[in-house]
């Protein structure tokens, strides 16, 4: 069978599949076993299937809008005076996030598998939109679970899925985030597992998801490379980008894996303190544990019951993180750093007023991260910023927070 | 110890802490008065994917009462000194985890636990687990699912000690309407491989239900129905429990009195 016990899996280290190090794994109820084997073997026959990339290859160029730029930001480097800055326009994609990437892939292997009824979880709604598009595109029935307090917080997107024909349900146990929209989604997906496929927004959740999920956004690293290459002649220093569950962090590094050169830089949830509760940086104050079918870092109390958490930006407010990135912070190949709510809402000014970009908040927390590092560069480094979402989801909590009427 | 004397046994779950411990106590000896022959002691974790409504909000009154896997061990050790009948811990991983999954099976073995089970712990990711409850001589019950294949029954028979644990249907705890024919299909399907007793759980709340169980499985699993009467009967709970035990029994005390009358 493809899973093995932590105890072997430490052993043969990322040769295992489904397995970062340690970390991973499949931690899901019985009733689930089966779909996931599905799942896995599905995935594996439509990766090497020709047919199917050129499937998705054609979607992502024609559909979401791909590739996407990478654009030099002129006044953003003269004014922090240090590193040439450039910024991987993924909000620019189709439904305004790199969200998309993944959904078309999924639903691609959802055809495949005949599953007529997607489900998914969403937090700030970009992966929940991006997921009510494809199933519009394809023609399945679409049902997103989130988190009562981020329906309230992202209230714009929660009308575009159900302009998109999804039904939107809303939950209301926990902190009412996207962990308990996930929750939900399983029990949804252990009733209904014959007919329906879970749409699993990040990589997270049980193996093969972050495998998977990570894959379909490679492509954003891919691009990256050859453009910087293309326009500098040279690879990056470093690398900077958000990591909530880390679907769009993991997709820009994966390229530069092997290039040790290239720092990478992911940049969590500060949120308001340093306490548990306070933040989302599972670095900081989390410790190995098991959540919703992972084995990774996890927010958690002494007993191990997992710890709210808290973030302005509803993307990056989750307990635990990608199997993947906690190996990648264990063998020190990447780096992560918080940036709180102020930082990543001054973020957002800055780059609305130099660049004319608003990033989603959740970008806004790798903005802020290249506002501190790069005045420290060498004016002949260079750094990658993923914008991975645009902000128009945030005008609510901008006006709110910025207070300009 | 775990054992399945009646056609059909009753194994019986609560959450403990709910409302708080010392009443878990009381509602536990008071269900085994009545007719319980397995407890299930609910450890309550702050994100029960696999668990209805009920049992999540349980849950919730549990945690908020700060109850700790810890403490839970302790009260297993208090039952014990006042009853033979079979214990088992019922959680998610991550608590084990936390504790130490050799601290726990050291602590459960001492407490007088016979099992455990563990609804996010797949057999596949369960290496250091069996190793450690089995050192301990502690029995390492698995769901076996409608959607399992018969490899994965095979696997899940196998590994198996004390009973296996058919889950009734797809889909989370709970009382459903009717017991499905998944239920009967799966342990039909068990039967090739097991040769251990079969529990039947996951939605069964009427003495009807607990009978058909007794039909075709060994025992049935009784959790939200009895967690539910927890909530609705504050103040006399392990009443109110002992009362719904011996209405879910009732039919095996009458075949045992035809039986005696014959």
């Amino acid at each position: 069978m493809a899973s093995v016990p932590i105890s072997k899996a430490s052993k043969t280290a990322a040769t295992v599949p489904g397995r970062f190090g340690v970390y991973g794994g499949r931690y899901v109820p019985e009733t689930l076993m089966a779909a996931l084997e599905e799942l896995e073997r599905e995935y594996e026959k439509a990766r090497r299937d020709r047919k199917f990339q050129q499937r998705l290859a054609d979607l992502l160029h024609n559909y979401a809008g791909r590739p996407t730029p990478l654009f030099f930001a002129r006044r953003l480097t003269e004014k922090l005076g240090g590193a040439r800055i450039y910024l991987k326009r993924e909000d620019l994609l189709h439904t305004g996030a790199h969200k998309i990437n993944n959904c078309l892939g999924q639903a691609l292997l959802a055809e495949r598998m005949g599953k007529p009824r997607i489900i998914a979880e969403t937090g700030a709604g970009q992966h929940g939109v991006a997921t009510a598009t494809v199933c519009a595109l394809f023609g399945f029935e679409c049902v997103v679970y989130m988190g009562t307090e981020d329906m309230r917080r992202q209230e714009l997107n929660v009308f575009r899925m159900r302009l998109l024909g999804a039904e939107v349900r809303g939950v209301d146990s926990g902190s009412r985030t996207l962990k308990d929209a996930i929750n939900e989604a399983m029990r949804d997906w252990v009733t209904n597992v014959r007919t329906t496929h879970y749409l699993l927004g990040s990589v997270l959740g049980a193996h093969p998801y972050p495998t998977m999920v990570r894959d379909f956004h490679r492509v954003i690293g891919r691009e990256a490379r050859a453009q910087i290459l293309k326009a500098e002649g040279k690879l990056p220093s470093a690398i900077i980008a958000c990591v909530g569950g880390g679907s769009n962090s993991i997709g820009i590094f994966h390229e530069f894996l092997k290039d040790k050169k290239v720092r990478l830089i992911g940049v969590e949830a500060g949120g308001r303190g340093e306490q548990l509760g306070e933040h989302a940086a599972r670095f900081r104050g989390g410790s190995p544990g098991v959540l919703q079918g992972t084995y990774s870092y996890v927010l958690q109390d002494d007993a191990g019951q997992i710890a709210t958490t808290h973030s302005v930006s509803a993307g990056l407010d989750y307990p635990s993180i990608g199997p993947e990135h906690a190996w990648l912070k264990d063998t020190r190949r990447a780096e992560y750093v918080p940036a709180c709510d102020a930082e990543a809402l001054e973020a957002c000014t800055v780059l609305a007023r130099l660049e004319g970009i608003i990033p989603a908040l959740e970008s806004a927390h790798a903005v802020a991260e290249v506002t501190k590092r790069a005045p420290k560069m060498k004016k002949s480094e260079i750094v990658i910023v993923n914008v991975s979402g645009r902000g128009d989801k945030d005008m609510g909590i901008l006006r709110e927070s910025l207070k300009l009427d | 110890m775990l054992a399945f004397p009646q056609k059909p046994s009753l194994v019986a779950y609560v959450t403990c802490g709910d409302p708080d411990l010392a009443t878990t106590r009381e509602i536990v000896l008071a269900a085994i008065d009545a007719g319980a022959d397995v407890i299930e002691l609910g450890v309550p974790f702050s994100d029960p994917l696999a668990d209805g409504p009920v049992i999540q909000r349980a849950s919730e009154r549990a945690l908020r009462q700060g109850t700790t896997l810890e403490q839970v061990i302790e009260l297993a050790a208090q039952i014990r000194k006042a009853s033979q009948v079979g214990l088992i811990v019922f959680t998610y991983l991550n608590p084990v985890m936390r504790l130490g999954v050799a601290k726990f099976c050291a602590a459960a073995q001492g407490a007088g636990i016979d099992g455990a089970l563990l609804t996010d712990m797949p057999l596949e990711e369960a290496g250091e687990y069996l190793r450690e409850m089995r050192r301990r001589d502690l029995a390492t019950i698995f769901l076996a699912a409608p959607t399992s294949t018969n490899e994965r029954l095979k696997h899940i028979a196998a590994e198996s000690r004390g009973f296996v644990y058919a889950v009734s249907r797809t889909g989370v705890t709970g009382a459903r309407k009717q017991l499905p024919d998944d239920a009967r299909n799966l342990v039909q399907r068990l039967r090739k491989y097991a040769k251990l007793p079969i529990a039947v759980g996951f939605g069964i709340s009427t003495p009807e239900q607990f009978a058909a169980v007794g039909e075709f499985a060994e025992a049935g699993v009784v959790g939200s129905a009895i967690v539910e009467t927890i909530e609705r009967n504050r103040g006399r709970e392990p009443e109110a429990v002992a009362q719904f035990v011996k209405q879910l029994t009732a039919h095996r005390a009458q075949q045992s009195a035809r039986k005696a009358g014959r």
